[in-house]
């Protein structure tokens, strides 16, 4: 008998001031922009200034996300970590080749080196809370958090742990933004919150964030939701989705008309946008729908922003207006999550009060 | 010498972003690895890079920082004695 | 204790071979793949040594029917490993089953972006491998490759252990229903980034690595390729498969000592070995040869030695060796290239000579297998360590 996944706390840094578990989407940050930095949390408060000395940015979310989601879940330590992250620490990986090239090889430090090697996110928090437990980190662009929940789910539901801490974070960097606007996969005009949607342009606003969460298959009083099931998709054309939704529901004992909430991962991107305008205009037109990537911005875990929204929803009952899609009430019990990154990358994630 | 040290302690502090560190607080015989400074191996492998690029002082063994990075005092002992820049 | 994960196909490129049977034979006759270094311009090219592919990006285009310069060297190297993997299998159609692909890298697409990352802004020559950074693109290349559809895909990094972790993880699935068949493996090019990173560290050896030698110097880079193809036993009967072995036991744990270096005492190694027995229902005793992931860096030989003595006891460690010295450490894919060859020594039950070794280390009494040798073998355990105190064991057996 395989048993229950929960949601048990959450801890997100994001664009918006979400480090606050207190708090939901109460203060929101417009920008004109094409990409966004995270609402920085005192760090300080969090990190001790020895510890903080070599920490990369992403490193600092994260300790600042994942002690938020083990405190709220009344842990000090957990069974096993598992994290998800598109680029790393790509700060320092860019600056060590920046460096590489700039002094022809010479005079390289280390620090940038090992901070650049993508599980050290999972291997530091290890160190600080000297957790001995399975680490894992995936790094498969916009479902690297997704297969961190999948492995954490197969754990769960096995009972092979009881407590795991995941997540998913990215950076934002200057290098990387250049680049990918070259070749329009960032947009290159700014835009709002606003219009983020209707801009009719290429490409999509970067950002970064981590977000944490503790998942249990012991359901606790801080719970915000089951993870009902996942699943993970290479590729898909748009013709397919419609299908493959409806046997991922048809597999979990769901119909369309079950879900109370679709959240769709919408970045603006003229080109791959119509991916969700297949759900929205199509299968789930009679649904409430929500949006979040005007809020977090993309990057390869934004989804991870999304389980973040949607554990909100379900435990709060409401759907904040700021996110809605369409103007049908939500009793937000059950909640769709779709995500897919420039035609690639899919996931489908099921969350349900209990 | 005492330049050189205070030099020494600037540089550390820098590059090893000791943002809460001042240079009165490191005295020139306080060990700078474990207790005291509570500088780490990677910390030593900076300071390896500091001697190539700063003082032209190669070191081939991580081994041999050690004694060298002991303290302020021997670290400008030795950077005086094989410095060639 | 539950049954192994039947492996049906194989396939490996690496310094000592472009296919399962060169790596083998280069294996069984002692041939080294370490040499200077040829196809980067590095300023480090006369301090250190590397187990490099002898086949430049060119061939590789060539022999995968690529058009020019539209691939990292690493996608190459992956696609070369998991198409021989399912060749052998005999996998007509990859998608006729729910089959995943879960691979591995630590530096994807770095040997590109390194080479063109201020030129992507002078001119847009070079501006298709401006998204080739991401670890996950040498992954998606894989896919399309193969031609995989609407099917789980993802990339595991965990630095040195990497690839032990996508078979263990295909496994899992596997056992657990999710898949009917998952295509494991890693792949990683060498690159400046990767040479220079590790010459920071002050671990590399500018001579020939010497795994468990008391005078050994550090390690030697390589770059490899490789995958392993597993089934389910529904898919195994029903297909008529050949299986070539079992991954029967796996087990991951973290050293939480240290960013970049192992426990003196080797805490995570001893968990990860014991996670792995139990999983496969296996005492100490039950395994015939440890494929050791021996760097040749004084950390980890240590520390390893030390975690094989406190899991099997004074005494009574099996037979061992390190591959570094023919391959060089292959980073991300470490744990599929000694899976490969951990399966071939269950085939051939031939146990690997640890090249190089001279003399035995001070702090312990430990010797690796030094000349080829024949065992009747059953259970081989394989580690993979890596930085951020990842600790890998896999068990790999002839039978379920």
């Amino acid at each position: 008998m395989k048993k229950s996944v929960y949601i048990n706390s959450v801890g997100s840094v994001s664009a918006q001031k979400t480090f606050d578990n207190s708090e939901f989407l109460e203060e929101i940050t417009d920008y004109e922009a094409t990409e966004l930095k995270v609402v920085s949390p005192n760090y300080k408060a969090y990190i001790p200034p020895a510890a903080a000395r070599r920490m990369a940015k992403g490193i600092k979310m994260s300790t600042v996300s994942s002690q938020t989601a083990l405190k709220e879940a009344g842990l000090e330590n957990i069974d096993a970590i598992i994290v998800g992250t598109g680029l790393g620490c790509l700060d320092d990986s860019s600056k060590f080749v920046s460096d590489i090239i700039k002094n022809e090889e010479q005079f390289l430090t280390p620090t940038r080196f090992i901070q650049s090697s993508h599980n050290t996110v999972a291997g530091q928090i290890a160190l600080g809370l000297g957790c001995k437990g399975y680490n894992f980190t995936y790094v498969n662009s916009a479902v690297s958090f997704e297969s961190s929940l999948l492995d954490a789910q197969l754990q769960l539901e096995n009972d092979e742990a009881t407590h795991i801490l995941v997540g998913g974070v990215d950076e934002m960097v200057e290098h990387h933004v250049r680049t990918h606007q070259l070749i329009d996969h960032f947009k290159n005009q700014p835009v709002t919150m606003k219009t983020l949607l209707s801009s009719k342009t290429e490409g999509a606003v970067m950002s970064e964030g981590s977000h944490f969460f503790v998942l249990s298959n012991e359901k606790q009083d801080s719970t915000y939701a089951e993870l009902l099931g996942l699943e993970i998709y290479n590729e898909l054309a748009q013709e397919q989705l419609p299908d493959q939704v409806r046997s991922f529901l048809k597999y979990h004992d769901h119909s369309i008309e079950d879900i109370d909430l679709v959240v769709l991962g919408n970045n603006g991107d003229i080109n791959f946008d119509g991916y969700y305008q297949v759900l929205s205009a199509g299968l789930f037109a009679n649904t409430p729908q929500a949006y979040f990537k005007h809020l977090s911005g993309e990057f390869d875990t934004a989804s991870a922003f999304a389980f973040w929204l949607s554990s909100k929803i379900i435990k709060t009952a409401s759907v904040p207006d700021i996110v809605k899609l369409n103007a049908l009430h939500s009793s937000a019990k059950t909640v769709l999550i779709y995500n897919q990154y420039r035609g690639k990358n899919h996931s489908l994630v099921l969350l349900k009060k209990c | 010498m005492s330049d050189l040290k205070l030099e020494l302690k600037e540089k550390i502090i820098e590059q090893l972003n000791l943002e809460d560190v001042a240079v009165e607080e490191i005295a020139d015989t306080d060990p700078l690895f474990g207790e005291g400074l509570g500088l780490d191996s990677i910390d030593a492998l900076e300071l390896i890079v500091m001697l190539d690029k700063d003082y032209g002082i190669k070191l081939a063994d991580p081994k041999e920082g050690r004694k060298i990075f002991e303290s302020i005092d021997t670290m400008a002992g030795y950077i005086a004695e094989h410095r060639s820049r | 204790m539950s049954k192994g994960i039947a492996i049906t196909g194989m396939g490996i490129i690496s310094a000592i071979g472009g296919n399962v049977q060169e790596n083998y034979a280069s294996l069984v006759s002692g041939q080294m793949g370490i040499s200077s270094i040829t196809q980067i311009d590095t300023i480090h090219k006369d301090e250190i040594m590397v187990g490099e592919v002898k086949a430049t990006n060119s061939e590789l285009e060539d022999m995968l029917g690529l058009s020019k310069n539209t691939h990292s060297r690493s996608p190459m190297l992956g696609i070369m490993a998991a198409k021989e993997a399912i060749d052998q299998a005999g996998i007509v159609d990859i998608n006729d089953c729910k089959t995943g692909l879960i691979s591995s890298t630590t530096v994807g697409g770095m040997d590109k972006s390194e080479q063109y990352f201020f030129e992507y802004f002078e001119s847009d020559k070079h501006h298709q491998h401006i998204d080739g950074l991401h670890a996950g693109d040498s992954t998606q290349k894989i896919a399309a490759y193969l031609g995989l559809e609407a099917s789980f895909m993802t990339t595991i990094s965990t630095a040195c252990s990497s690839a032990a972790n996508a078979i263990m993880l295909g496994a899992r699935m596997i056992k657990s229903g999710r898949l009917d068949r998952a295509i494991v493996g890693g792949t990683d090019a060498l690159s400046k980034f990767t040479i220079n990173g590790f010459k920071t560290l002050m671990i590399l050896s500018d001579t020939y690595n010497s795994p468990f030698d008391n005078d050994r110097k550090g390690l030697n880079l390589g770059e490899a390729g490789a995958f392993l193809v597993l089934e389910s036993e529904e898919i195994v009967q029903k297909e008529n498969r050949a299986v070539l072995a079992y991954v029967t036991g796996y087990g991951n744990a973290n050293d939480a000592f240290h960013q970049t270096a192992s426990s003196e005492n080797g805490d995570g190694a001893v968990m990860a070995m014991k996670k792995a027995l139990k999983v496969a229902g296996l005492t100490p005793e039950d395994i015939d040869y440890v494929n050791a992931h021996g760097t040749a860096t004084p950390n980890n030989d240590l520390s390893e030695g030390r975690a094989m003595l406190r899991l099997f006891g004074e005494g009574k460690v099996p037979e061992f060796s390190s591959t570094k010295a023919f391959t060089g450490h292959t980073l991300a894919v470490a744990g599929g290239v000694e899976a490969v060859y951990s399966i071939l020594a269950l085939q051939h039950n031939r146990i690997y000579p640890n090249l190089n070794f001279q003399t035995p280390m001070s702090e312990f009494d430990l010797l690796p297998e030094t000349e080829s040798k024949e065992k009747e073998l059953r259970h081989v355990l394989s580690n993979s360590f890596g930085f951020g105190g990842n600790c890998s064991t896999l068990i790999l057996s002839k039978e379920a």
